[in-house]
This record gives structure tokens, sequence and C-alpha cells, in this order.
């Protein structure tokens, strides 16, 4: 919801520098600013991503409709908000890489499927030390590229949303959906 | 859509300088055109072209930041303003605690600053991205005073605009229907309103119980064509725009209508200072700062329309200052920027688990709510025994919108820790199951809300820019109070289960005063001209040929969102001052 979304990001700077400016082309997307993110930043943000949003029967998996290149945007926005964000998803994928590298051996990208899940499991495991370490970053990291995912018309399909088509006459709630919610 | 390219291509002299494209400023061309009357209108922001440059089908990954809000698109990438909170090098001037300081770019729930003024810098203003809700006032709005002893009376009444309001409707095309509710008049213009969401039909369900009537919602837009506009086809949001001019926008309607007239000139990029005076003083023409040299340029006419937004158009006033008129025009009794108010804003969420995995449907729709809940005079007594005088109606917002940044949010918060398989089950699972409710209610004025010219601050072109005093005052806050309870037994009553419990301080659920976008009533009309700047067909009681077209005039803002009554005011006092020139009743420069 629009609302929701405007309230949950903080609006308090004004007339940054690079940034889209007051009246963009609207039918444009043209992105004035540097990109930040490093290759390894990158690789482990991917395979993070994938593991949060893997492909299954209702849609492709989260690197395949371009959620870390909208992560690169994202944090690399001039932005209060977005710099803030930026500093938590680095630092947290610093994190990542370093944990695997420390528990496996190797970079989270390249660590196995259970050993990333095993190190996911443990942020989310109350009372841990993953959990104080990296837990801001998880929440703050998943509710980006989930909302980054389902933006796309792939991520629009995954969900159920089957609006954006124009229509002669609107039909109102189809009868099966009145019966589920009780209405008939 | 055909504009002058420059200042200097405008001939010498008008009838009419119309100041502002909107909803006031369309209006008044529109009217003014058609009856014969050579206009100029005079618009501070850019042309602007809907049919050109609106983003009708793009999905939110086609923006930059997936269309997030940012400094300068405080509703998101998409959304149809050039403006918003802040204009770069065009300040205001609040109040932050004890200190004056520029309005800042915040969140208008939160803000620390005592009022937020939105403004527009684009042909059309804020036509182009409003709510299109378009409701008549009540013949009861128009006498509150004689009706509870608090506010102000209108000098006119409801069987004075009814007229305007019928050919208003007919013109803009507003969906609706016949209710018969006491003071929510009806139109014999609606056209078919779309079928409701089935969240909606929840929402509706459960409010019968509480005995709060729910009813179609009365939008500007159309579901029938008209000339020059196809009908809504039920796919994109109308806070971008709409380029197949379904959704009300002067740009697609009463611009190009007035056009076609021939006797419309329109000058974007030109910036009205003030209006100035003959030596009988009688208005003669309009200054304005050409935006594109930064020079001061002089408009000659025969008669002055001000429609440049209630704030926007006081501040012209205050600035036109003469020897005959040393504190500005139309403030000979000192009202002008005083009785400020804004409708109130507050909102509470919910989810409805009815909801959760129902089948597959497409609930787009006209992309705002299409029912709510209005309110009744006998619900409004009912509520003044809890200390909330005057009413508010419930509208909403949920269903399956097209997906954004924030829109799994809340269901993952919901579903807890979840990631893979799981997540996108329980992402699918919640979507489309949360709701918003919001109320917008009616401000009685009061003594400690208005503007005035800064003593030392200036626009970039050297113009004294406003600056501003607000309070809510207990009226207001104890109906936000009213309005959350009512929101949580309406979420409750439709079988859902509400985010946060009703709040027990209304500041901390209540919109900044501004933000909502209504403010009206620093202009005000009045019967006799201790009390107010403009008489009852909208003329300043000190110089006739001068017209008020926007919200100004509104002597109560009502619950009734203003953008209807603006333009069916407008239309009316258009015709007025085309009657007063021609049989000289109105006395104007030759």
């Amino acid at each position: 919801m629009a609302s929701a979304l405007a309230s949950a990001l903080d609006i308090t700077a004004f007339g940054v520098e690079g940034g889209l400016g007051a009246d963009p082309d609207l039918l444009k997307k043209d992105i004035p600013w540097q990109r930040v993110l490093t290759a390894a930043e990158k690789r482990a943000a991917g395979a993070l991503a994938d593991l949060l949003i893997p492909a299954d029967e209702h849609g492709p998996a989260a690197t395949a409709v371009g959620v870390v290149d909208f992560l690169d945007e994202w944090v690399s926005a001039p932005y209060e908000t977005q710099q803030r964000d930026a500093k938590t998803i680095r630092e947290g994928l610093a994190w990542m890489d370093a944990e695997a590298t420390r528990r496996f051996g190797k970079l989270f990208a390249d660590s196995a499927a259970a050993e990333q899940s095993a190190l996911v499991d443990d942020i989310l495991k109350e009372g841990s030390d993953a959990r104080k370490k990296a837990y801001s970053f998880w929440k703050l990291f998943r509710d980006r590229v989930a909302g980054a995912y389902y933006s796309t018309p792939e991520g629009w399909k995954a969900l159920g949303y089957t609006g954006n088509a124009p229509l002669a006459e609107f039909p109102g709630a189809t009868p099966e959906a009145l019966r589920h919610v009780g209405l008939a | 859509m055909a504009h002058l390219k420059t200042s200097k291509s405008r001939a010498a002299t008008y009838d009419v300088v119309v100041v502002g494209s909107g909803a006031a400023g369309g209006m008044a061309a529109y009217a003014l055109a058609k009856a014969g009357v050579k206009v100029l209108m005079l618009e501070a922001g850019r042309h602007y072209d809907p049919q050109r440059e609106t983003p009708m089908f793009q999905s939110f990954a086609d923006a930059p930041l997936r269309g997030s809000s940012f400094p300068q698109k405080p509703n998101g990438f998409f959304d149809a303003t050039i403006g918003g909170w802040v204009v770069d090098g065009e300040p205001y001037v609040v109040k932050k605690g004890d200190t004056w300081t520029d309005g800042a770019v915040e969140n208008r729930m939160k803000t620390e600053q005592n009022f937020m003024w939105w403004r527009a810098r684009m042909l059309g203003g804020r036509t182009n991205h409003w709510g299109r809700v378009s409701l008549r006032m009540g013949p009861l709005d128009f006498k509150p005073r004689s009706t509870d002893g608090l506010g102000f009376d209108w000098p006119i009444g409801y069987e004075d605009v009814a007229p305007y309001y019928d050919k208003t409707d007919q013109l803009v095309g507003i969906f609706g229907t016949k209710e018969g509710l006491e003071n929510n008049p009806d139109s014999d213009f609606f056209l078919p309103a779309p079928k409701p969401r089935a969240y909606e039909l929840l929402l509706q369900r459960g409010a019968k119980k509480l005995g709060i009537p729910v009813i179609p919602s009365r939008m500007a837009i159309l579901t029938k064509p008209l000339p020059g506009r196809a009908p809504c086809f039920y796919a994109t949001p109308c806070g971008r725009g709409c380029s197949i001019g379904a959704s009300f926008q002067s740009t697609t309607s009463l611009i190009p209508y007035a056009l076609e007239t021939g006797n419309l000139d329109v000058l974007p990029d030109a910036m009205a200072r003030s209006v100035t005076l003959d030596s009988q003083g009688r208005a003669n023409g309009v200054t304005f700062i050409d935006r594109t040299t930064g020079k001061e340029e002089h408009v000659a006419a025969r008669a002055v329309v001000l429609g440049a937004s209630a704030l926007e158009t006081a501040r012209i006033l205050l600035n036109s200052k003469s020897a005959k008129f040393p504190q500005g025009l139309g403030n000979s009794t000192g009202h002008v920027g005083r009785w400020m108010t804004d409708s109130t804003g507050t909102s509470l969420g919910g989810r409805i688990p009815a909801l959760e995995n129902i089948p597959l449907h497409n609930e787009d729709g006209v992309s705002t709510m299409h029912l709510y809940a209005p309110m009744t005079p006998e619900r409004q007594r009912a509520a003044a025994k809890e200390g909330s005088p005057r009413g508010y109606y419930v509208a909403w917002s949920g269903g399956r919108t097209m997906p954004g940044l924030g829109t799994v949010t809340e269901g993952l918060r919901v579903a807890g820790d979840v990631y893979g398989k799981k997540l996108k089950d329980e992402a699918r699972r919640y979507y489309g199951s949360f709701v918003d409710l919001h109320a917008r209610g009616e401000m009685i004025p009061n003594d400690k809300s208005f503007c005035e010219l800064d003593p030392d601050k200036k626009d970039r072109w050297g113009t004294p820019v406003l600056r501003f005093h607000f309070e809510w005052r207990p009226e207001e806050l104890a109906q936000i109070l009213h309005a959350q309870r009512t929101f949580a037994s309406m979420i409750e009553a439709a079988g859902g289960v509400v985010d946060s419990p009703p709040v027990k301080d209304p500041r901390k659920a209540m919109t900044a005063g501004g933000s909502v976008n209504h403010e009206m009533g620093v202009t005000r009309m009045s019967a006799r001209i201790e009390d107010g700047v403009t008489n009852s067909a909208s003329q300043l009681w000190d110089c006739p040929n001068v017209v008020v077209a926007d919200g100004g005039v509104f002597v109560s803002n009502p619950f009734k969102n203003p953008t209807l009554t603006i333009m069916a005011l407008a239309w009316r006092a258009c015709d007025k001052l085309v009657a007063g020139m021609k049989d000289g009743t109105i006395s104007a420069p030759a």
C-alpha cells in the first residue's frame, strides 16, 4: 500500500546533489548516481536473495528479475533513507561473508545450500550471537529484496496480482472470491 | 495543447486575467471563454501534457528506487505532481517548537512543524494528481453556526450552489448512486458506479451491524465517455494522472475545452505577484514574474480572477499593496489570511483473515475506494455528545493493488521470519488481506489558525512569502479519537484484526495542518464587509472586479472534499462577473 510505504520511509532531506531532481521524466528510468556495490558484495547479495526467494512453480528466483541490480541502485542513492539502508546492508553482507569464512572456510556465495541455510537459521535463533550481529540486517534485506522482487511483472505473477490490464467493465469480486469470504 | 511559448507573445490586453490553472483557474477559464470573454491564464509552473507525460501501465520496477518517495517527490516517483511540500526557491515559514523556520519535507503524520503546504508547479495544478473524491456540501454545511452554534454561516446556501453542482457534474463526470441520505446530496447526473471489491463488501456488511451506512463512493472518474475523454479502463493508478482523460484533470478537459473557443491564451512559467489598480481603485491587471527570464511583467485586463490555490491567492492579495489598500487588496477589514482550515486526517490499519488465499482476481478498479462511509447528521449529533461536534467520513485503501516495494512487508511481518519457498507461499497468502481505514473530517475555523506575510523572508524573485500559524482545537482532537474508535469497530465488524489499538493521544495519529491539501477560508465570503473578504458572488468587497475562484472563499470546510464545490463556485462567480461587467454593476476599466 502506497500510504504504508510513504510512512515507512522517513523523508528528511531535500535538494540532494546527484539525485533525481524535482521534475524527472516519468517515462524513463534514468539513474544519475554511480553504483557503489563491489563485485563481492553483489555475489553475497545475490546468494542471500536467492535463498530468501528461490524459483518455484509461481515464478523465478530473486536474481533472475534483477534484484541485485535494484539493491545496488538503492544503496547507491544519495538520499538519507537509502544511505541508512546502505550502511546496514553493506555491513551485513560483509558479516555474512566473514561468518561463512569463519565457519565453512568459504565465502557465503560459495557455501553449500545447507551451510547457507544453517547460517541464516542461526541469525533467526533467539539469543544467538549471530542474531545480535545480523538480525536487523536480515529483516531489512528481506524487506527490500521481497519488495523489489514483487514489484516486477514476474513478481506480480508469483504473488497473484492479475491487474494492470484494461477492461471494458469492472466485474467486481468473482463468485469464487465471494464464496471464499462468505459473501455468496 | 496550445500555449504561449513566451510571455512576449501575449496580447496587449485581455478582458480577464485568470491566475491559476487547476480546479479553480481551469473552471474560471472555461466559464469565461465559453461566455465569449478574452482570457489570459497565468500558470506559475511549467506546461504539462498528460497525454504525453503520464506513466500509465509502468510497473514500479520501471521507476528509479521502485517508485519510492524521495524528498522532491513525497508521493513517489510516478505521482503527477511537480512540486510538493517544498518548492525550490519558494520558501514558506512555519513554527517548529518556538522557532520560525522554513517549511521542510517531513512525514505528515510525524511532522514537528505546525503546518505543511503542498504546491504544484505545473499546468493543471493539483487536479493532475488529486484524490477525485467529489462530494456535494449539504444544506447544513453552509449553515453550521445556525445548526450548532459553532463556526460561521455562509452568506449563501445549498440552493444557490445546486444549479452549479448540476452543471459541474455533467461537465466533469462523476460516478455515484442516489442514496437519499440527509445532508449528503445526490446528483441527477451521476454516472454508474463501479462494483465493489470483496474487502469493501466485508466492510459494508460489518458496518451495517454498527448502523454505519456504506455506499458507493462519488468520484470524478468517467464510467461512460464524455467529449474528448475515454471512460476508465480500470487498470492504472489515478495519482499518476490519466492520459485517456477518464480521471478528471483540468488539463484534459477544462483547459482544452476553453482553448477550443479561441478565447483563451495559456501562459505557463508566469508567477503572479500582485493585482494592480487604476486611479479609480479598480483592478486593471496583474504583475507576474516570467520564470524563464526572472523579470517582472505586467498584463492589462478589465478584471482579474484569482484561482492560485487559497493560500497563494491570499499571498497575492497581501502583496497587492497600494496607497488605497496599504494592508493589501481585499484586506480592508483584516480578514485576508484568517480563518484558515484544513481537513483533519487519521488512519488505522488492520487485516482481514477471510481474505487470505482468496481466489485470484483483478481488484484494480478505479484505483481508489469504490465504497465509503459518509456521516449523517444523526450520527454526527451522537458524536457531538462525545465532544466531536463535526463530522468525518471513512474511506479506505486495500485489496490486491499493483505490488510495489512495500506491498508484502506487512504480510511478511505477520508471517514471521520465513524465507525460501515458505516466504513465497506466505507472501501470496497475505497479499490483499490488509485494509487501511482513513478519515477526512471537518475543522472548525479558529482565530489561532491563519497566515500572514513573513516580515523578512522573500522568495527568489524578491516577493514576500507566507508564514503560518496553526492549531487543532479540542473539537478536532475529539473527532480523531472518535474516528479511531470507529475504525477499530469497523475492522473488527468486518472480521478483521487491528494493527494496533485506537490511539489514546489524538496528536499521535493526526495529520499535520495543511497536509491533507484542503486549505480553505483565508479569503472567506461574507454577508457584510466587516466579516470577510468577498461578497456572496466571490468578488472582493474592496474591488469587485477581482474575483476569488478557489477555496479561499469557503466559510466552513466540511468533510465533503472541496474540489467539486470549488469548481461549482468558480463557475457561479464567473457567470456573475460577466453579467456584472455587461450590465455595468461591476465597474471595470475600458
